[in-house]
């Protein structure tokens, strides 16, 4: 690796811990913008109205209070439902029907069809909407889940075909012969030998496609309605009202947030590998 | 089904403990599921905006789509200045982006590629913006954009520096949205650079260190030459996300002020669904669609190259 070579010319102690706490500034430059944003977030949360719209900007909450949280009502506990629901849905459907697909694309080395999942990745979502608009109009599922389920499937499906094509490949071959020459069907070869084998890849494929389908807002915005408003179309409709309201607006927003840095933080490993869809491979 | 007959008889000994018909089409069992959800949920639509593209529509109206052969495009191309523009400032935007986003992304990586205390934490922290919900993302920075009561003018305001309208200004929106999608997807450049530079071989480094090279003479004639697989495919995925930027952009301006921040994804937005013009919306959908696949196809090019 490149930065080795540094490590190995023998300099003195001091000059080594020089250049690390060097690295360690440029890393703190690098984070801060990243940083601030999250902190402004919790900050403008935990504030109270007139230290919300203070001039000079009040940095760290004088009297923390949770009321602006109290204050988004038991309404956030509808929408939180309503994500749940579509994002569970979305995510349980695209890996019943994304495990074995991707598993036969790497069985039977299917690359062409795999180039056709990423250009499902690549299309703009928003070409979707225009024909489901009027198609599920026709059908009256606007403001149903199934509409919505349906429309972040779309999103989610080639997101975990891909990612789990990386894992498929690392299950090995002979493994699965030999539990083919064993007796075993080719059923059996993915449901005991394959499955198994990728448990954490499974995982990670399933929470990054739950985080897609969770912040998704442009599908949600049209399809959903009053009863299946998921959260980024309520807190986004929150701002429309009460634009000065800083403090609930900054509470719904870190509420969405927090379930995903949490996952993100604990499982970044896998995570990464999702993120640059199609970039990296495995 | 004689067809599978014929292949059992062809192949007698290639599978001796098969017997059923589920078996030997297992292929077909595994992934036509998925294939067969896609198609429906990406062909169709594509199929049926492109005859709706053909048609006037307005379905605030109770006429019946009539169709009018390649008038709306025939519009779009020639007649319609609100489309012209909106067409630059995507360019511009995705341009703009990707450009600042490269720099600092490569610079990242390099930065955590080196070894120091808590990296993997820093790197956690590093990739969160690109998995927060991109509503918040905007709606935190509209709060710290308000003209006279938000942090950043007060930020630039201690550094010296004179306060900036931000969103709200024809000037300045689109550099703003810029930043703010610099914010959320410089990760993503570092994460495909970092990996490439995992994958570095050493020796060009080992030689050039015997040779006496600089540190400069290293990064430019072997690191950023050795990396440019990565930086291509890089550009390529970004430049496919941000021309079809949304959200940030519908939550924090709706493509204002006035038209100042509008890009084609906001205007194909606007005629569907606030004017309900669902023909020439379709008409919008399949040229952007359309310019997305030439890249498409560009980014498949360099992956095919990449893979073998």
């Amino acid at each position: 690796m490149a930065v080795t070579t540094t490590y190995r010319s023998r300099t003195i102690k001091t000059k080594r811990l020089l250049s690390a706490a060097g690295i360690y500034a440029l890393v703190l430059l690098a984070m801060t913008p990243t940083l601030f944003i999250f902190f402004w977030m919790v900050s403008l949360s935990l504030k109270v109205q007139v230290e919300n719209t203070a001039y000079p900007p009040v940095f760290i909450p004088s009297q923390p209070t949770l009321n602006n949280y109290r204050l988004l009502g038991n309404q956030f506990v509808e929408y939180v439902f309503n994500s749940v629901i579509i994002a569970t849905g979305a995510t349980v459907l695209g890996m019943v029907l994304g495990a074995p697909a991707s598993f036969g694309m790497v069985r039977w080395r299917y690359q062409r069809l795999a180039l056709v999942v990423l250009v499902a990745r690549i299309i703009p979502a928003i070409s979707f909407l225009v024909p489901w608009f009027i198609l599920f109009r026709r059908m009256g599922l606007l403001d149903t889940y199934t509409a919505l389920i349906l429309s972040h499937l779309v999103v989610g499906l080639p997101i975990i075909i891909w990612m789990l094509l990386a894992f498929f490949e690392d299950v090995p071959m002979e493994l699965q012969d030999a539990a083919l020459i064993d007796g075993c069907s080719i059923y059996g070869v993915f449901w005991r030998v394959a499955l198994p084998l990728t448990r954490p890849g499974l995982a990670a494929t399933a929470i990054l496609s739950f985080i897609f389908s969770w912040n998704n807002f442009l599908f949600s915005v049209i399809l959903a309605g009053r009863t299946t408003r998921p959260l980024p179309v309520a807190v986004f409709s929150l701002l429309t009202y009460e634009e000065i309201n800083w403090g609930p607006l900054a509470g719904a927003a870190f509420l969405i947030t927090l379930p995903v840095l949490i996952i993100t933080l604990f499982m970044q490993r896998h995570i990464v590998t999702g993120l640059s869809f199609g970039a990296v491979k495995g | 089904m004689p067809q599978t007959a014929s292949i059992a008889h062809s192949k007698p000994a290639e599978r001796r403990n098969v017997s059923s018909w589920l078996e030997r089409q297992a292929r077909f069992v595994f992934i036509a599921p998925a294939l067969i959800a896609l198609l429906l949920l990406v062909i169709f639509p594509i199929a049926y905006t492109i005859w709706m593209s053909l048609h006037n529509w307005q379905l605030s109206s109770v006429a019946q789509p009539r169709f009018i052969g390649l008038d709306n495009f025939w519009k779009l191309l020639t007649n319609d200045s609100r489309f012209l523009g909106a067409t630059g400032r995507t360019l511009l935007f995705t341009l703009m982006a990707t450009s600042v986003q490269l720099v600092l992304g490569v610079a990242m990586a390099l930065l955590f590629n080196r070894q120091f205390l808590g990296r993997g934490f820093w790197r956690a922290l590093a990739i969160l913006p690109m998995v927060t919900t991109p509503v918040a993302i905007a709606l935190i920075f509209v709060m710290m954009m308000h003209p006279t009561l938000g942090v950043l003018n007060y930020l630039l305001q201690v550094v010296g520096l004179p306060p900036s309208l931000w969103i709200y200004s024809e000037r300045t929106v689109m550099l703003t949205l810029v930043m703010v999608d610099t914010w959320q997807w410089t990760p993503l450049i570092m994460l495909i650079v970092l990996a490439g530079l995992a994958s570095m071989p050493d020796e060009p480094f080992e030689a050039a260190r015997i040779d006496g090279a600089s540190r400069v003479q290293v990064f430019f004639y072997i690191t950023l030459p050795l990396l440019r697989p990565s930086i291509v495919v890089a550009a390529l995925f970004r430049i496919i996300d941000a021309i079809k930027t949304f959200d940030i952009i519908f939550v924090m301006t709706s493509g204002g002020p006035g038209y100042a921040s509008e890009t084609i994804n906001l205007y194909l937005f606007n005629t569907a669904f606030s004017y309900f013009d669902m023909g020439y919306a379709s008409a919008i959908v399949v040229i952007f669609f359309t310019m997305i696949m030439v890249l498409a196809v560009l980014t498949i090019r360099v992956r095919r190259v990449e893979w073998q």
